[in-house]
């Protein structure tokens, strides 16, 4: 034993049951005073073999696990799951159903930011901002709701397509929210983007250099705010984000306030899109989903009529469908990130093996780096800026 | 016997009635003010706020009260079981018995003693010690370094706040509570009150009362964010309802030690309204106090600890200095 150790350190458990620790992460922080020493995240608190419970599910049974990830902004992730089974299938989806799926996966990213930049300012004890976001989720949601049935575990995105059509006076009312939100975003920025303590607390903390960001494995704001512009709608683009016009703001200065300032300005953007896919809808009247029954399940209405409906309503909601064999990797650009989801699909109707690549979990690792020499207060203030949600950390 | 009597005995029943009353009366008001500081916080997050337990949820915190008597006090495994329970009641006694000097009317004052601002700065600084001595007594990680910051942020503001008092003092010449509100009496009304003269001094008294009873944006002992719920993460039930008390009351202290020093105590806002009773001058004020209170809780993020201490000590310091200079100045050669 050596008794000289030198020991001036203070640690602490930084939840699981803190309020700032973004639900069940722990980290075990050592203090030097109040100064951050080290800083030894503990995830798997939230492990429920999402994985593993994919490989003994047909593909379409798969789709509900993705909402429970990132259960912040459901349908992105199962964008990336519907958009690997279909380049496995080789099969298009008809242009209303991929336009729909933009409009979602732009709500999702303002579901996201909104709760992130929110958060983001109550880790740093401002408490309004919240409140106010959660109203525009609220309405948020509801969309959701409208589409698909459901508030959060929506199952909307599938294979093919998306499950049913939107009905007109949906695409109206998000047309009106798309109108109206700019307004709260501007609220929020009154409360936060210029004031001083906000300021202070968030500018040149939590760097990192652009290199490093790579070596971590950084993706989406992240990266961004390293001034990277790397944006999977840009770089690698699916659906129709090659014909729509966004910009990709990226930061200066990598710092916790930086990252708040692209996701501000990725919520104007993906309301400029979100307009965009209106337009679109509204002109546009095909089939939301691939109209190769052997695939997606016919309309209801045609099940009364058609026996051949019947049986492959049957077909495809016991056996499912079989995927050809192959592998593929598939990521959308998530709110929080890369998310991409690697299939390997063995001709049967379920999955040989999904893995799943959540955004998080990169970002969450860097914990150590970024938290180092900086002081117990901003711990939080990182993590918020990290936008981590553990249900796609620990799946 | 009769002499003691006459001399001694009455004169303290009379004092321990008049204490009861206004301890009474104190405790009810700050009842409601609770009540109206979250019902501002809830306005400002477009919420309701309390609305259940009576008529626009005004019983809410006789519920709430009658909610911490009622449960269990947990004592946590290795604390210093004496201290642990000792600590909640210092903070409170210690915030009660400052009212003692505060004139709420001209001669409606318990103590109407020549020293009551130095009382004042005693029994607010000692106010500090329920906080580290809660801290200490948990014997826990979080408590103990919301206590550590606490003592030293209470103990920087308290400096700062002193020599705005001393800027106020200098110009009214006296260190008597009812004196300074005496001083700022004029033909002008709100115009001859201590605000507009010593406006700088004004807001960083505001700052530093804020800092000095832990509210947002310096509620670093407490931070919910870092330190859960700072000294106080190990109290529960009526200990727990001490120290919130004890918080409540020192904040409304500061209004009204605010409004006495800057707002003109109990004078009317033009001298032809002085029909109006001045108490309720001074609690219209002292409402209005606690009302920017609240909305700065309701806005403003939480500043860092050595951003805190930076505040305090580099610009809050020099700031009031220089004020002290200035107004010495302006006493002795004009």
């Amino acid at each position: 034993m050596n008794d000289k150790i030198k020991d001036n350190t203070f640690t602490i458990n930084f939840g699981p049951q803190h309020p700032a620790a973004h639900g069940v992460l722990r980290l075990v922080l050592e203090l030097d005073g109040e100064i951050v020493d080290r800083v030894d995240p503990h995830i798997g608190l939230l492990h429920r073999g999402t994985e593993k419970l994919i490989e003994h599910k047909t593909y379409t049974q798969a789709i509900p696990y993705f909402d429970r990830l990132d259960y912040v902004a459901p349908m992105n992730q199962e964008h990336a799951f519907s958009l690997a089974v279909e380049s496995l299938l080789k099969i298009d989806v008809p242009r209303r159903g991929q336009t729909i799926r933009v409009l979602y996966s732009e709500i999702g990213r303002l579901l996201s930011h909104l709760l992130n930049i929110t958060t983001q300012a109550m880790d740093v004890g401002a408490l309004t901002p919240p409140l106010w976001g959660f109203e525009e989720r609220e309405k948020l949601m509801c969309f959701y709701e409208r589409a698909s049935g459901s508030r959060m575990h929506a199952a909307y995105f599938r294979p093919g397509g998306v499950h049913q059509d939107l009905p007109d006076d949906l695409i109206d009312d998000i047309d009106a929210f798309v109108d109206s939100h700019p307004a709260v975003i501007s609220d929020i920025e009154n409360l936060l983007t210029d004031n001083r303590i906000f300021k202070q607390r968030n500018v040149d903390i939590g760097f990192i250099s652009q290199e490093d960001a790579q070596l971590f494995g950084f993706s989406g704001v992240m990266i961004r705010g390293t001034g990277l512009p790397w944006d999977l709608r840009r770089s690698q683009p699916y659906e129709i984000y090659s014909e729509l016009e966004f910009e990709i703001p990226i930061g200066k200065n990598s710092d916790c306030y930086d990252r708040y300032l692209l996701r501000v300005e990725e919520m104007k953007q993906s309301l400029k899109i979100m307009k965009q896919c209106i337009q679109i809808l509204r002109k546009e009247t095909g089939p939301v989903s691939s109209q190769n029954n052997k695939l997606f399940p016919p309309k209801r209405a045609e099940m009364k009529a058609s026996m051949e409906a019947l049986i492959h309503h049957f077909k495809l909601y016991t056996e499912g469908y079989h995927v050809p064999k192959g592998e593929v990797y598939r990521a959308v650009e998530a709110p929080k990130g890369e998310f991409g989801v690697y299939l390997v699909s063995d001709d049967s109707n379920k999955p040989y093996r999904c893995k799943i690549r959540a955004p998080g979990f990169a970002h969450l690792q860097a914990m150590d780096y970024m938290c180092k020499g900086h002081m117990l207060a901003d711990v939080s203030a990182i993590l918020g800026s990290l936008d981590i949600v553990f249900g796609e950390v620990d799946r | 016997m009769d002499n003691l009597l006459i001399n001694y005995l009455v004169p303290l029943l009379i004092i321990a009635l008049k204490s009861v009353f206004l301890i009474t009366a104190l405790l009810i008001t700050i009842a409601f003010l609770l009540l109206a500081d979250r019902k501002i916080w809830a306005a400002v997050q477009m919420r309701r706020g309390p609305n259940v337990v009576g008529a626009f949820g005004l019983l809410q915190s006789f519920a709430d009260l009658l909610k911490f008597v009622l449960k269990e006090v947990i004592i946590p495994y290795n604390a210093d079981k004496v201290v642990f329970l000792l600590a909640p009641f210092v903070t409170t006694v210690f915030a009660i018995s400052a009212w003692a000097v505060i004139p709420f009317d001209a001669g409606l004052v318990l103590a109407d003693i020549n020293i009551g601002i130095l009382y004042i700065l005693a029994i607010s600084s000692l106010g500090v010690y329920g906080i580290i001595m809660g801290g200490w007594a948990s014997n826990s990680k979080y408590p103990f370094l919301g206590a550590l910051r606490s003592a030293a942020q209470m103990v920087s503001y308290e400096v700062s706040i002193g020599f705005v008092i001393i800027t106020v003092i200098l110009l009214s010449g006296s260190l008597n509570l009812s004196d300074i509100v005496y001083a700022q009496a004029g033909n002008y009304g709100f115009l001859n009150w201590y605000f507009i003269p010593l406006f700088p001094m004004f807001v960083v008294f505001f700052i530093s009362a804020l800092a000095e009873t832990n509210r947002p944006p310096f509620d670093l002992p407490e931070a919910e964010s870092e330190l859960v719920a700072g000294f106080m993460v190990e109290y529960s039930s009526t200990p727990y309802l001490m120290f919130m008390l004890g918080e409540y009351i020192s904040i409304v202290l500061m209004c009204a030690f605010g409004t006495i020093l800057f707002l003109g105590g109990w004078l009317p806002i033009f001298p032809f309204l002085d029909f109006i009773p001045g108490f309720v001058w001074f609690v219209l004020k002292v409402c209005f106090m606690f009302f920017l209170f609240a909305m700065v809780k309701a806005i403003v993020p939480r500043y860092r600890y050595d951003q805190l201490m930076r505040l305090g000590w580099k610009v809050f310091l020099p700031l009031s200095l220089l004020m002290v200079a200035l107004t010495a100045t302006y006493v002795v050669f004009i």
